[in-house]
């Protein structure tokens, strides 16, 4: 039998009859909790906004449905093997990366986590090189060193998705010093997850950036959840925007189902930062509709609770509203629609055609040095043979040509069948075929 | 029975045996662990003993530090090694320290499990082995079990050792099955004793964590096309470490090759290099081989991930070149 609030509920309750006090239940005083989906975490409808003219709508919806429709074919691409590792889609969450990026302005500096594929893709990033990198090919932003969990298009200022969980706090408060100290007026928008807040480093950086009064947002996209944890689990404060107040960061919250909202709130917080030097901390309370990541059974939540959020869906809310208000006809949203799909599939072409980074391309990028500096920087024992000498600098011989290549061939490129044959974790022997399965569990 | 329910099976047993062990960490209760080695326990052994935590892999360790100098015997779970980094503060300031520091006036009787490894295309923050980073702390004892045997044979005795424990995991072996002695309890399981997994007299291969198994691999394919009959050895434990099995096979085999999936520079067979031939020059007939990782973090694309680690191909060729003419 599965977990489930109500049995630990119910277990606790039992456990309370027999007379055991509070301090053996357990660490848990949230884990009861019945409120209904509805009750847990309402979105505060947040302040009514006016709808922006047409093109800003059309631009608004837009962006919402290209970051839609790419993260639904990722998914697919990911279940015909062609995307491997983890792939975390941001689906239910494009309203809180729209209208956080819209206030923006080009020359602001973007920093995320590794569900950042829609933040690549608002900045502007080419949807064709942010595919190639899930696929590992060669025309990625990161040449497929990176993957899906470590995008970065320095033309764009986004600095980067991070695999480690809070590992991005820190180097925003970085990328902050280095506005102030070179005397621009950009500010620097860090994303982080409801989870990520819990990080020894969420209160380094927000004391830090208050305390050199660094340009700073501190955007939490609470999707209510890291990975099967819910944030009354971790959290023993759930309103989040009141996490900066010991810090010396202001905070607000907002509703990041709603695009205007969060835009709006964005651009109050950018121009606070930006202006009065204080660092913001803003909330955008969302849901993720998918699991953490393609592998997760999701049984740490209800089917309703997930319906009750995809009502709030922020791309048919929106589209509602600007055919309500005559701005948009379905017409136009479906020419939208249309386009991203067809700029989607341009994408999965492109990263179909691209190749796979060259072998040698191992050492590519590792340090930057022209080649006449003295010392070995690097030993490659993959080909130990005895007194090699200094051309392993070269990586070239023919024994490490030859080898590169044999273990490259344990990677049978896109063999679905491979996929397909994971869940019977019984092949685990085999390197390129383990169960694969944090951050989603069964395999 | 698999890897990951060996462990499964350790845990409860000693969840059962003794009520001051606990396991906390991310996601492992609730969820039933990133890879469901904890499966059930919340459910068995309620909210007290299975603790779900917050995102604080530093805070979680040093909580459990604490927790184990105040009297308990806490068992952390870090989703993967690469995160243990977070924590190093207090593995090793702590952790590791504090019987030392304090004139042995209090102990750290813990457990920190983790699972390393490449294969899985998780990119260069989720892929990489490090355990040659903690054999380099004194004060910490570090197991790389590479069988399911050894997995809950060594894990009841992680538990009940009164060091603190690095107890590293593979996240490729997790499904892999094995036989597992029924009743761990009769004998546990000691750190400090190398498995001999094939015997052979010709060269001696040692394998770390789940390099163990490509070793093995190699020797068949060595026997099977060159003739060569290699004796695999498993250490199990690399602190302590089994040195005098692997001298001894080195004595009679005059060759050492040593195999690990992480980085070469200051890896665990550079380590082992060193003492081979401190303890043995006499007796080798070529240089110590090593063969490791690529001397890079570990790229996302699949052909350069499978490049940048070691294979059983490598193995034979590494082999074979310490028979190379002089
Ligand atoms: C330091 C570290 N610890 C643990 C993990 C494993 N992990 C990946 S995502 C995640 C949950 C993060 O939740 P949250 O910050 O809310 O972001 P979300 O995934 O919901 O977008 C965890 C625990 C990690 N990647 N890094
Ligand atoms: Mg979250």
């Amino acid at each position: 039998m599965k977990y489930s609030p109500t049995r630990m509920a119910e277990a606790k309750a039992e456990d309370q009859q027999q007379g055991q006090t509070e301090p053996h239940d357990g660490p848990f005083p949230h884990a009861e909790d019945d409120r209904s989906p509805e009750e847990r975490l309402p979105v505060d409808p947040g302040e009514h906004h006016d709808l922006p003219d047409r093109e800003h709508c059309e631009e608004i919806l837009r962006k919402m449905l290209l970051i839609r429709r790419f993260e639904e074919r990722a998914g697919e691409m990911y279940t015909k093997a062609a995307i491997g590792g983890f792939l975390h889609l941001a689906i239910g969450e494009e309203a809180a990366i729209v209208g956080a990026t819209l206030a923006m302005r080009d020359t602001d500096f973007l920093i995320s986590t590794y569900r950042e594929h829609g933040q690549a893709l608002a900045r502007g990033t080419d949807p064709r090189r942010v595919m190639a990198e899930l696929f590992g090919r060669q025309d990625g932003v990161s040449k497929g060193h990176g993957g899906s969990m470590h995008l970065f298009d320095i033309e764009k200022r986004f600095m980067g998705g991070y695999g480690i969980v809070g590992g991005n706090l820190p180097l925003a408060v970085g990328l902050g010093l280095a506005s102030d100290y070179q005397e621009t007026d950009d500010v620097t928008v860090c994303m982080l997850g409801d989870g990520a807040i819990n990080q020894g480093n969420f209160g380094e950086s927000l004391n830090l950036a208050a305390l050199w009064s660094l340009p700073i947002v501190f955007l939490v996209i609470n999707n209510q959840f890291g990975m099967g944890t819910a944030i009354e689990r971790a959290s023993a404060i759930t309103d989040l925007s009141k996490r900066g107040d010991g810090f010396g960061v202001p905070g607000a919250r907002c509703n990041g189902m709603d695009v205007l909202d969060t835009k709006d709130e964005l651009e109050n917080a950018l121009r606070k930062a930006r202006e009065d030097r204080t660092p913001q901390l803003v909330e955008a309370v969302t849901y993720r509709f998918r699991g953490h990541s393609m592998a997760d059974p999701e049984e740490y939540r209800s089917k309703e609770e997930v319906e009750e959020w995809r009502r709030r869906d922020p791309i048919t809310t929106f589209g509602e509203r600007v055919k309500d208000e005559d701005v948009l006809s379905q017409d136009d949203i479906d020419g939208f629609d249309e386009e991203a799909q067809s700029t989607v599939e341009e994408a999965v072409e492109f990263a179909t055609q691209s190749p796979f980074p060259d072998l040698d391309a191992l050492y590519d990028d590792l340090y930057a040095y022209s080649g006449d500096e003295p010392g070995w920087y690097v030993v490659d024992e993959r080909a130990p043979e005895t007194h090699k000498g200094e051309d392993l600098r070269e990586h070239s011989s023919d024994a490490m040509r030859e080898l590169a290549e044999a273990g490259a061939a344990y990677a049978k490129v896109g063999d679905a069948e491979e996929r397909r044959k994971r869940p019977d974790p019984d092949e685990g022997e085999e390197p390129s075929s383990g169960p694969r399965d944090e951050e989603g569990g069964g395999d | 029975m698999r890897y990951r329910e060996a462990l499964n099976q350790a845990l409860r047993e000693e969840l059962e045996a003794d009520d001051n062990v606990f396991i906390m960490g991310e996601d492992i209760g609730v969820f039933q662990g990133a890879f469901k080695v904890t499966e059930g326990l919340l459910e068995d052994f309620g909210e007290k003993r299975v603790r779900d935590t917050p995102i604080s892999e530093n805070t979680i360790v040093g909580a459990g530090v604490g927790a184990a100098m105040g009297g308990l015997r806490p068992i952390v779970e870090i989703m993967t090694i690469n995160f243990s980094l977070l924590a190093l503060d207090q593995i090793i300031n702590a952790a590791a320290s504090v019987r030392y520091m304090f004139g042995g006036q209090v102990g750290v009787p813990m457990v920190i499990r983790m699972p390393q490894g490449g294969g899985h295309q998780l990119g260069p923050t989720h892929s990489h082995c490090l355990e040659a980073l903690y054999l380099h702390i004194p004060g910490l004892l570090v197991a790389v079990p590479s069988t399911a045997a050894d997995a809950k044979g060594l894990l009841k005795t992680a538990i009940r050792d009164p060091n603190p424990v690095i107890f590293i995991e593979h996240e490729a072996l997790y499904g892999r099955k094995g036989e597992v002695p029924e009743n761990g309890d009769a004998e546990p399981m000691r750190f400090g004793e190398a498995a001999i997994r094939r015997e052979g007299e010709d060269v001696t291969i040692v394998g770390i964590s789940r390099q163990a198994l490509v070793a093995a691999d190699a020797a068949e394919t060595l026997a099977d096309e060159h003739e060569i009959e290699a004796e695999v050895i498993d250490p199990r434990t690399l602190r302590p470490l089994d040195l005098d099995t692997i001298i001894e096979s080195v004595k009679k085999t005059n060759r050492a090759v040593i195999v690990e999936e992480g980085w070469p520079h200051g890896g665990v067979g550079a380590n082992l290099a060193a003492l081979i031939q401190e303890q043995a020059f006499d007796h080798l007939d070529a240089p110590v081989g090593r063969v490791t990782g690529a001397d890079t973090p570990m790229p996302y694309s699949k052909p350069l991930e499978q490049a940048a680690m070691p294979h059983s191909e490598h193995v034979v060729k590494a082999v074979l070149s310490t028979f190379r003419d002089l």
